[in-house]
Parts: C-alpha cells; sequence; structure tokens
C-alpha cells in the first residue's frame, strides 16, 4: 500500500473518531425516543408514553404509507431511536427495511427489544385464505395493515407499547400503566359516543378507494360495496368505473370514501354520474391539521361519515 | 372375518336406521333446535374473536409491572377460560400466515425475479447491441441472518451467462453506530454505479459512466465496506463510506498482485429542502490498478448532486428528479497520463400514476485517450401498467468520437416477481 492508501485510512480514521466523541444532548438522554412509521402509531405512543417519551413518527399523516421515500434525513431519527414501533403486514416493506439496515444502531433492527410489531397486537381482518397471485393487485399477504381505524386495535396497541415501554424502563412502569387505564377509559367514554353518532347509520353502503377501511367499516357497522380501484394498487380503467357505477346506481351507493393521498379527479367523475359524494376520510393522525391525536381522528372521521349520511338522505 | 365386517356394518346401520324409526319432530321444537344452535355459534364466534383479540398481549398485561391494577380484558378472561396451554399465548403472537403448510417457509429468504427485456431499432456502429435481447434476469435472495447480520445475493443471468451480480454481507449491529459490508458488491462511487439496471431511469448507461467507469459491470468487486453517519449541523445527513476491494473491476481496475487492492471513498450529503423537496451530494473517489503496466493506477474523482420533488399528498402521480454527476479520470498509462473528464445531466417528471417522461445530456471524454470526446441525449417515456411491471422507450442520439452519429429507438420491458422490494432512493 502507497501513500495514497495511508492518506485515505487516515482520514476516514479520523472521521470516524470525530462521529464516535460526537457528544449527545443531555435531554436526549432523559427520555426513551421512540420512533414510529405512522403517525397513529406516535399518537398511540405518547398517549401511552406521556412526558417520559419523545417520539418522532417517519410518515405524515397526510402521506400514503406504503409509498413513503427512504429519505437519508429519517436515518438522522432512527439511528438515536430506543424503540421503532411499526405497522407490520409489510405496509412499509417498500421503504422502512431499507433505512433501518443502514442506520447503525442495533437496537432497533427486527428481532432486538427496541423493534416492536404492532401487527402482534391487534386484530387483523382480510387474511388471505387462497393462494395470493399479483394478479390481485398489490395485495398484503399477511392481511390487512389499517388495523389502527378500529379503537379496539387501538387500545389492543396501546397494551402493548406500555408492556414494551415498561420492560425499557422498568422505573416508569407504573407511570405507564396509569396512562394506559386513563387511554382505556377515555377510548371507552368515546366508543360510546361514537357508536351514538353512527347508530343510525349502520348497514350503510359505500364505496372506498383504496382497501383502507376494512376496520372502520366493520368497527361502525358499514357495508363496503367495492372499491375505485379494481385491485389493490392497480389504477381504475373505464371498463371497472363503468361496472362500479352500475352497482352504485343499482344498489343506491350515495358515498365515496377517498384517502387524503389520492387523487379526486376519478372518485369526482364517478360521484357525478351517480349522485354520491366524495368524502375525504382521514386515515391517519396528521392528515389534516386539527387532527392532532388517535381521539380526534376518529371524531373527524365519525363528524365526515354522519354528516355524508344525513345529506345523502 | 366375515363377522367382524358385519359387525361393524350393523354398528354403522343401526343408529340410522334408529333415526329412521323415530317419529318426525315438531316443527315448534326444530325452531327451538334451531335457535338453541345459534345461540351457540354466536358465543363460539364470540369466544373466537376473542381468542383472535388475545394475540397481543392482553394477557400479558398483568405481568406489566404496576399493570395490576388494569382491569382484566375480555380477551384474558376468554383465553382463561378455554385453558390454552400457556404456549399458546406466546404462539398466538405470531403473525398469521394463511396456513400451517407456509410456517415452514418462513424462514426461506425473500426470493426475487426481475426480467429485463431490451429491443433496439436504428443504428450505432460504435456501441452496437442486438435489435431484441433477453438483456438480463436477476434473482434475488434477501434475509435477516441472525441478529446481527443481513444477506443480499443478486445471480445475474444474461446474454453472457451467470455472474453474481452483488452478494454481500451487512453487519447491522456494529457498536458506535457503524454499518459494514463484507462481499462482492457495487462500490460506493457516485449513483449511478450503485443501481441496478432496473433502477436506472433510462434503458441504458450514460457515456461518462461506459468511457470512465467500465459501464454496466462499474466498480463492483470482492471487498469489504464501513459506513458511518457523521456529525453535521442540524438537519443535514452526512455519511461517510470507506470500502477496500480486490482490485479487478473490467477493463478499469486490475490487480495483478494481492496487494494492489483498489479503494473507494464516498462522502454524502443531504438535506431536506422542504417537506416535499430535497438535495443530495455526493464526493467520490476511487483509485486501482491498472491494466496498462506495473504499478500504474487509475484515479477516479466524483461529484453527484440531485434534486428531488416529490409532493406528499400526491407522492404517486407527480415528481420530479433532476441529477448530474461529473467524473474525472486520471489515468496513468504510458507515454503520458489522461486526464478525461466526463458528465451527464438528467431530469425526469413523472406525469401521473402511470406516465413519466424525461430526458439525458451526455458529454465524456475516453479514459485512454482523453482527447477524444463522445457526446449524446435522449429523451424517455415510461409507462407503469403496475408496480411491478414498466415499459420504457428512448430515444438515443450519440455522436462519437471521430464524427460517427448514432440513432436509436431502445424499448424495455422490465417485470418483477415475487417479493415486493424496497424502492430506490
Amino acid at each position: 500500500m502507497n501513500s495514497h492508501c495511508v492518506r485515505f485510512a487516515i482520514i476516514f480514521m479520523a472521521a470516524c473518531v470525530l462521529a464516535v466523541a460526537y457528544p449527545r444532548s443531555a435531554d436526549s438522554a432523559e427520555k426513551l425516543k421512540v420512533i414510529t412509521s405512522t403517525t397513529d402509531l406516535a399518537a398511540l405512543a405518547q398517549e401511552i408514553g406521556g412526558d417520559r417519551v419523545e417520539v418522532q413518527s417517519i410518515a405524515r399523516g397526510y402521506q400514503d404509507p406504503h409509498f413513503v421515500e427512504a429519505k437519508p434525513s429519517f436515518l438522522l431519527q432512527l439511528r438515536r431511536a430506543d424503540l421503532l414501533v411499526v405497522v407490520g403486514l409489510q405496509l412499509e416493506i417498500g421503504w422502512l427495511p431499507p433505512l433501518v439496515t443502514r442506520c447503525g444502531n442495533p437496537k432497533i433492527q427486527p428481532g432486538a427489544p427496541g423493534y416492536f410489531d404492532s401487527s402482534q397486537f391487534a386484530q387483523i381482518l382480510e387474511i388471505p385464505t387462497v393462494q395470493v397471485t399479483r394478479a390481485m393487485g398489490d395485495v398484503h399477504p399477511l392481511g390487512n395493515p389499517h388495523y389502527w381505524l378500529d379503537p379496539q386495535n387501538g387500545l389492543r396497541i396501546g397494551q402493548g407499547i406500555a408492556q414494551k415501554l415498561s420492560e425499557m424502563s422498568p422505573g416508569d412502569a407504573v407511570y405507564f400503566a396509569e396512562r394506559l387505564r386513563s387511554f382505556q377509559q377515555r377510548i371507552a367514554d368515546a366508543e360510546k359516543r361514537w357508536d351514538e353518532q353512527m347508530k343510525p347509520y349502520r348497514g350503510r353502503k359505500v364505496v372506498t378507494y383504496h382497501r383502507s377501511w376494512p376496520n372502520l367499516a366493520t368497527r361502525f357497522g358499514l357495508n363496503v360495496m367495492d372499491y375505485v380501484e379494481p385491485r389493490a394498487g392497480i389504477p381504475p380503467s373505464p371498463a371497472h368505473l363503468v361496472q362500479l357505477i352500475g352497482m352504485m346506481k343499482r344498489e343506491n351507493v350515495k358515498v365515496i370514501l377517498v384517502e387524503p393521498y389520492f387523487d379526486l379527479k376519478t372518485p369526482n367523475s364517478v360521484a357525478a354520474q351517480t349522485g354520491a359524494q366524495v368524502v375525504v376520510l382521514l386515515p391517519s393522525v396528521g392528515g389534516e391539521k386539527e387532527v392532532t391525536d388517535y381521539f380526534k381522528l376518529f371524531d373527524y372521521d365519525v363528524n365526515l361519515l354522519v354528516r355524508a349520511f344525513q345529506a345523502a338522505r | 372375518m366375515k363377522r367382524p365386517i358385519l359387525l361393524a356394518c350393523v354398528l354403522v346401520l343401526l343408529p340410522a336406521g334408529m333415526r329412521a324409526q323415530q317419529p318426525e319432530p315438531r316443527k315448534e321444537s326444530q325452531e327451538e333446535r334451531l335457535k338453541a344452535l345459534e345461540e351457540r355459534v354466536k358465543v363460539l364466534e364470540a369466544v373466537i374473536a376473542e381468542l383472535r383479540t388475545a394475540r397481543g398481549p392482553a394477557t400479558e398485561a398483568a405481568l406489566v409491572a404496576g399493570a395490576e391494577m388494569l382491569p382484566p380484558t375480555p380477551a384474558a378472561t376468554a383465553v382463561a377460560t378455554v385453558g390454552s396451554p400457556p404456549q399458546g399465548a406466546a404462539a398466538a403472537q405470531l403473525p398469521t400466515y394463511g396456513g400451517a403448510s407456509s410456517a415452514a417457509k418462513v424462514l426461506n429468504p425473500d426470493i426475487s425475479v426481475i426480467g429485463d427485456f431490451l429491443g433496439s431499432a436504428g443504428r450505432n456502429n460504435v456501441r452496437s447491441v442486438p435489435s431484441l435481447e433477453m438483456h438480463e434476469t436477476e434473482v434475488g435472495f434477501q434475509a435477516i441472518i441472525d441478529p446481527y447480520a443481513r444477506g443480499d445475493v443478486f445471480i445475474s443471468f444474461g446474454q453472457e451467462g451467470v455472474e453474481l451480480e452483488e452478494g454481500y454481507l451487512t453487519f447491522t449491529s456494529l457498536p458506535k453506530g457503524f454499518v459494514a459490508k463484507v462481499g462482492k458488491m457495487r462500490a460506493a462511487f457516485g449513483k449511478v454505479n450503485t443501481l441496478h439496471n432496473h433502477n436506472l431511469q433510462w434503458t441504458d448507461r450514460p457515456l461518462v459512466t461506459e468511457n470512465l467507469v467500465d459501464g454496466e459491470e462499474g466498480i463492483s468487486d470482492a471487498g469489504f465496506s464501513v459506513s458511518h453517519i457523521l456529525p453535521a449541523p442540524k438537519g443535514i445527513f452526512l455519511e461517510g463510506t470507506a470500502q477496500v476491494y480486490r482490485g479487478i473491476s473490467g477493463d478499469l481496475f486490475s490487480a495483478p498482485g494481492k496487494k494492489d487492492v483498489a479503494f473507494v471513498g464516498n462522502l454524502r450529503g443531504y438535506k431536506d429542502l422542504t417537506e416535499a423537496t430535497n438535495l443530495d451530494l455526493g464526493f467520490s473517489y476511487a483509485r486501482g490498478h491498472n491494466d496498462a503496466g506495473p504499478e500504474l493506477t487509475t484515479s477516479l474523482y466524483g461529484i453527484d448532486a440531485t434534486l428531488r420533488w416529490r409532493p406528499l399528498r400526491r407522492a404517486i402521480y407527480h415528481s420530479f428528479l433532476a441529477r448530474a454527476e461529473l467524473i474525472w479520470s486520471q489515468r496513468e498509462q504510458l507515454p503520458v497520463t489522461q486526464k478525461a473528464f466526463g458528465f451527464y445531466t438528467s431530469a425526469e417528471y413523472r406525469l401521473n400514476r402511470r406516465w413519466t417522461v424525461g430526458g439525458r445530456f451526455d458529454r465524456s471524454g475516453q479514459a485512454q485517450d482523453a482527447g477524444l470526446t463522445d457526446n449524446g441525449f435522449s429523451a424517455l417515456l415510461t409507462y407503469w401498467p403496475s408496480e411491478f411491471s414498466q415499459i420504457r422507450g428512448q430515444y438515443r442520439f450519440a455522436r462519437y468520437a471521430g464524427g460517427q452519429d448514432a440513432n436509436e429507438l431502445r424499448f424495455q420491458f422490465l417485470f418483477v416477481l415475487g417479493a415486493h422490494g424496497a424502492h430506490p432512493f
């Protein structure tokens, strides 16, 4: 090896020493740093963790969680995380694995104590019982990953997070248990309110853009008749839209639910031909500015649904 | 022998006969039984639903310190009622894969196959390509190996045979935030060199890559790599990577002896300008022995810059990417060292969910004769039937040194089988 190589090695070693010696802020040592893949999990982690945790979400609430870009800036968050909370069921398969691999943080690698897959705690719907192929579109072979849209699943995930946080910070276990109990109570109260609001509209027929709402629909008794997408992740074709419009007229479907990250042109066109209305329902906390926590997400969605069904009378 | 058979027949037929002899139950009692059965089914359904919900830590929640204050959940009660064995709770926490038979496949690596079919019409006397070819079929195997490492293996089946495109181990759990790789891999030199064919924005590689970085093969060799995120002002991502290779990369590097290893270094800076826009800058260096003579080396210096825009609310419909990569080559050879320079600039815009347009401008000197310069440009149109297939057309014009022009219309079909890979960034 000649002088070039030696110079190269010295520069790199110096950079590494600098990196290792880089001081961390005093605050970072006190709170558990929780990184979540989505805002909903961040909201749940915040409910349980309170002021003993610092929570950040990678995806924004108005972003399609299937198509988040694996930006290097996320590595800055992940490398300092104590706990990574993911949706799982392959929702983040297109962007999270390379980030986790590259972040250089052993604590949050899959299988490590700081890797928390929320799907393990939730009731999962639409688990395929037949052979799955891509002819079905971009299906999730482990079940529908939009499971947080059932408050009962929020509760289950909250319990899981409380357990995990207690393991990671045993001194705060009572605090987390207390917060969990408060969360359970508030969910129970809120569910009564939401149930009351939605009671007159149980069994109402709706069409949704993507398969984002099975848990919400099951929880509140909505009847999802069809989808604007012919198959998951496949843009609608004219033939499918003709079929969809026919079905909506036949079945008197008057509400189309669309996620905030889908273009409204096609749903609006379908609505214009069927007399239906398009409702941009939020699948995630942070989808709108005022939707800042898990309760406000359901408040927002339930109010929208109620208004839509009232107008559709 | 006959007696047992007769006895069995009697035992089978007797209850049927007895049932046949019984008087028909009254309609009311049938309805009552039906109702009772319905009730039982409802109860069983409720129990099943509760059991499914019990996959979570419900039964274990009480173990949480301080959680004894929590009221027992119905799920926990259900589990306790049906008396699941202790291992049942642990097993219930595993994801459901749809069937017992698939459980055996859980530990298999993710397998994917990516086909790359290329067609070309027009004239190119300098770098001729077949009219139709199954250019490459890449088989990928990816899995977590153990708590400390993951493995990625990509085997390429092409017109010229089979080769290991990449096969490396990534150590993800090293102390102090280091990430190390060992194996055969594409070197961290610039952008294009790190990308597999199917991740490129074009059907080909730019002239500067062809002329100065050994084209499609690029700097791809056996070696090891260490990278680390470096301290930087808030919001700036800075990463340093150092790699050592055996020193054999096509026509670019050749290593007559074991000590003639090649080195690659990369410093990458990244900054989110807004939530939708970001800037990515890279500085690269590579050095290895060449085939011009003993102790003669080739050094490469590279700068790459990428500007991306992708609105989060409409990420699947619209995006813009502009990229430039500048490379300086310093090749020691007799009688005089050749110092060549080349670059490309490219841009692409996603019109909607299915269509993307793009263009590229190329200019590059030649590594072994820096006085010769090739120029070119391309226009591209890409169609995405789904996330797992892609059809691309590219018009390519090149004016090679010496005045030879090439006009080609290239088209490409890409298709993905199997595991859903990560989207490149």
